[in-house]
């Protein structure tokens, strides 16, 4: 009987054949440690965005007189309305911890080298819509933080030569942040940058799957057809659209169960975290929700202190530390465009960061030091103290990848193993 | 189909042909789309000048008031205050506001205004758009041997009381001074300049 349905339905869309090529028969290296795990978490945070976010529009009212009232309706008076808002403003934050370390892990194992260079492009894409996402959520609320974060970033545009006063305005669609901006933020959020980011990701998961999984050895699995003697085959079945164009060795796993079952596991303690913030710290001490956001926006007063949410934090200290309007902004976009340029700045051959040289993960650490350094001077009120470091850290930043395109080209490397090592 | 034989160059002619035609329509189609992101005309409207009565206005104090959504200040500047805006030119960045665009001409003057003790400015840094503050006693704590001033919390750009930029911030430019006129002793038309239209 279900063989019959099954049957049925495989004569009309290939669903089989898709699930084996997917999940059941796809080879995953068997080496992959718990930092692959984050690429299935930010896809169920994904599916968590989305599903909250629906409720959430059932209730919310886009308007610069009825937003911030909704808000506190939905608080107050909406049955559980305050767990799905909770659910989606610590998502949100959820979001850029799971991408950060999705990030930082395919800078550890070279996982944007050849051949994975559009992979790597597509994730970038990924994170740029998804911080044009989160930008346009934080509007939603028509908090004071909301108002003047928003009055901020759109100001940015205003620091390009000629054209920045008009573009700015058009973005706005007034001459300060307002209803009007309001209104289209939220088509935007709602709808347009979740259709984006679903796509990309379709598209980002099609190029892995092509090009394969990378490991923690930065070791190819699969090998030119016909040079794998018998014995070193996996012994699974693999679908034979891998198989047919690859010999592929002893060194991996289906994709389902074995590799889903310990994402699931990471799950497991992902929620746990979750469920904390969301029920015990939803606002995590003003980092997800600021405290001037329990406000309502006032555009003839600027709070005291105005920030971005922590996610932007680092890119705002490197802003901040630039004391030149135009200079600032390009060095802020240039930020996050030389990390899309990843795959040619590292000329390397070597992908792990395990067998490359001494430099490399010295370089590899301050970067991340640097990072969640600015992170911290872009959320925090400036001090002396902070008048010094964040320059030096924004140098730090950027001599990454000046560093790495130096000394990647000649790299003193250790040999790389034949096969991956566990 | 029919059997005559293949011309290509007409049909690289039909190609192109409809590849523009298409393209120009495409173009068309855009542009409801991109320009429906400019101001409605509701909003344009709501550019109006607004009246200001300064007859309550007490020295040394600022009143906030909405001109096209964004803060307008108006400030009664004392005789101290007005004596200080002489001394700090080489600390400015453009104390003789030289750039044009930043006030009307009957405001590139020292005091930046044109009834000298009364600063009207819009209440918005030049930097990022943040509002900044106003320190009327006590701006000694952010530039030395200035007793008053305006500090922007978001990035900490410094203005004297005619809205001059202070060099070394990250503002680049004087606030700016909208167009208004004196209707009477008492009430500030801001918006429009005495000869016509802002």
């Amino acid at each position: 009987m279900f063989k019959t349905i099954v049957d049925w339905i495989d004569a009309r869309i290939p669903m089989t054949r898709v699930y084996n090529m997917h999940m059941a028969q796809y080879p995953a290296p068997k080496n992959m440690n718990f930092w692959y795990v984050f690429g299935f978490l930010a896809t169920i945070v994904l599916v968590n965005q989305i599903l909250t976010g629906v409720w959430l529009t059932m209730s919310y009212v886009p308007s610069a007189e009825g937003a911030f009232a909704s808000v506190e309706y939905i608080m107050r008076d909406v049955e559980y309305g305050w767990v799905i808002r909770y659910m989606h403003s610590t998502g949100a934050s959820a979001f850029f911890v799971v991408v950060y370390l999705h990030m930082f892990r395919g800078m550890m194992y070279g996982s944007y080298q050849k051949p994975r260079e559009l992979l790597w492009l597509f994730g970038m894409f990924i994170y740029l819509a998804l911080m044009a996402e989160a930008f346009m959520g934080y509007l939603l609320p028509w908090g004071q933080m909301s108002y003047w974060g928003a009055q901020v970033i759109i100001s940015l545009f205003g620091a390009i030569p000629f054209v920045g006063d008009d573009l700015a305005l058009w973005i706005r669609g007034d001459y300060v942040v307002s209803g009007a901006t309001l209104n289209r933020f939220f088509a935007l959020h709602v709808i347009a940058l979740p259709l984006v980011i679903v796509i990309l990701v379709f598209l980002h998961i099609v190029a892995l799957h092509e090009v394969g999984s990378n490991n923690p050895d930065g070791v190819d699995v699969k090998r030119k057809k016909g040079t794998v003697a018998e014995e070193d085959k996996t012994k699974f079945e693999f679908h034979e659209y891998y198989t047919s164009k690859k010999d592929i060795l002893n060194d991996v796993v289906p994709f389902f169960p074995h590799m889903v079952l310990k994402d699931l596991m990471a799950f497991g303690v992902f929620i746990f975290l979750f469920c904390y913030v969301m029920f015990f710290n939803p606002d995590f001490n003003g980092k997800f929700i600021e405290h001037a956001n329990f406000e309502t926006a006032n555009p003839l007063k600027t709070p005291e202190h105005v920030f971005p949410v922590w996610y932007f934090t680092p890119f705002y200290a490197i802003l901040k530390a630039v004391p030149h309007k135009l200079m600032g902004v390009i060095a802020m976009f240039g930020a996050i465009i030389l990390l899309a340029l990843l795959p040619w700045i590292d000329r390397g051959k070597v992908r792990s960061v395990r067998y490359r040289c001494g430099l490399h993960k010295v370089n590899l650490w301050v970067f991340a030091i640097s990072f969640i350094a600015l992170g911290y001077f872009g959320g925090t009120p400036a001090t002396a103290a902070s008048d010094i470091l964040a320059p030096v850290f924004t140098v730090l930043y950027f001599a990454f990848f000046v560093a790495l395109w130096i000394y990647s080209k000649n790299e003193n490397t250790k040999p790389l193993p034949d096969r991956i090592t566990k | 189909m029919s059997n005559a034989p293949v011309d290509n160059s007409r049909r690289r002619f039909l190609t192109a042909a409809t590849t523009v035609v298409g393209g120009a329509g495409a173009v068309a189609v855009a542009v409801p789309f991109i320009a429906s992101w400019n101001p409605s005309a509701r909003a344009k409207s709501a550019g109006a000048p607004v009246e200001v009565d300064i007859t309550k206005l007490e020295l040394g104090q600022l009143i906030r008031v909405e001109w096209r959504g964004k803060p307008v200040w108006v400030v009664y500047r004392t005789p101290k205050m007005l004596e200080q805006l002489g001394q700090i030119g080489d600390r400015l960045l453009d104390p003789e506001s030289s750039e044009e665009k930043q006030q009307p001409s009957y405001a590139q003057n020292m005091t930046r205004s044109s009834r000298e003790e009364i600063l009207v400015a819009v209440g918005i840094c030049t930097h990022l758009g943040c509002s900044p503050t106003y320190i009327s006693e006590g701006y000694e704590e952010i530039v030395e041997g200035v007793s008053s001033g305006f500090h922007c919390p978001c990035h900490g750009s410094k203005f004297d009381l005619a809205g001059r930029v202070f060099k070394g911030v990250p503002a680049g430019l004087n606030l700016q001074i909208p167009p208004y006129y004196y209707i009477d002793d008492t009430t500030i038309l801001i918006g429009k300049d005495k000869e016509g239209a802002a």
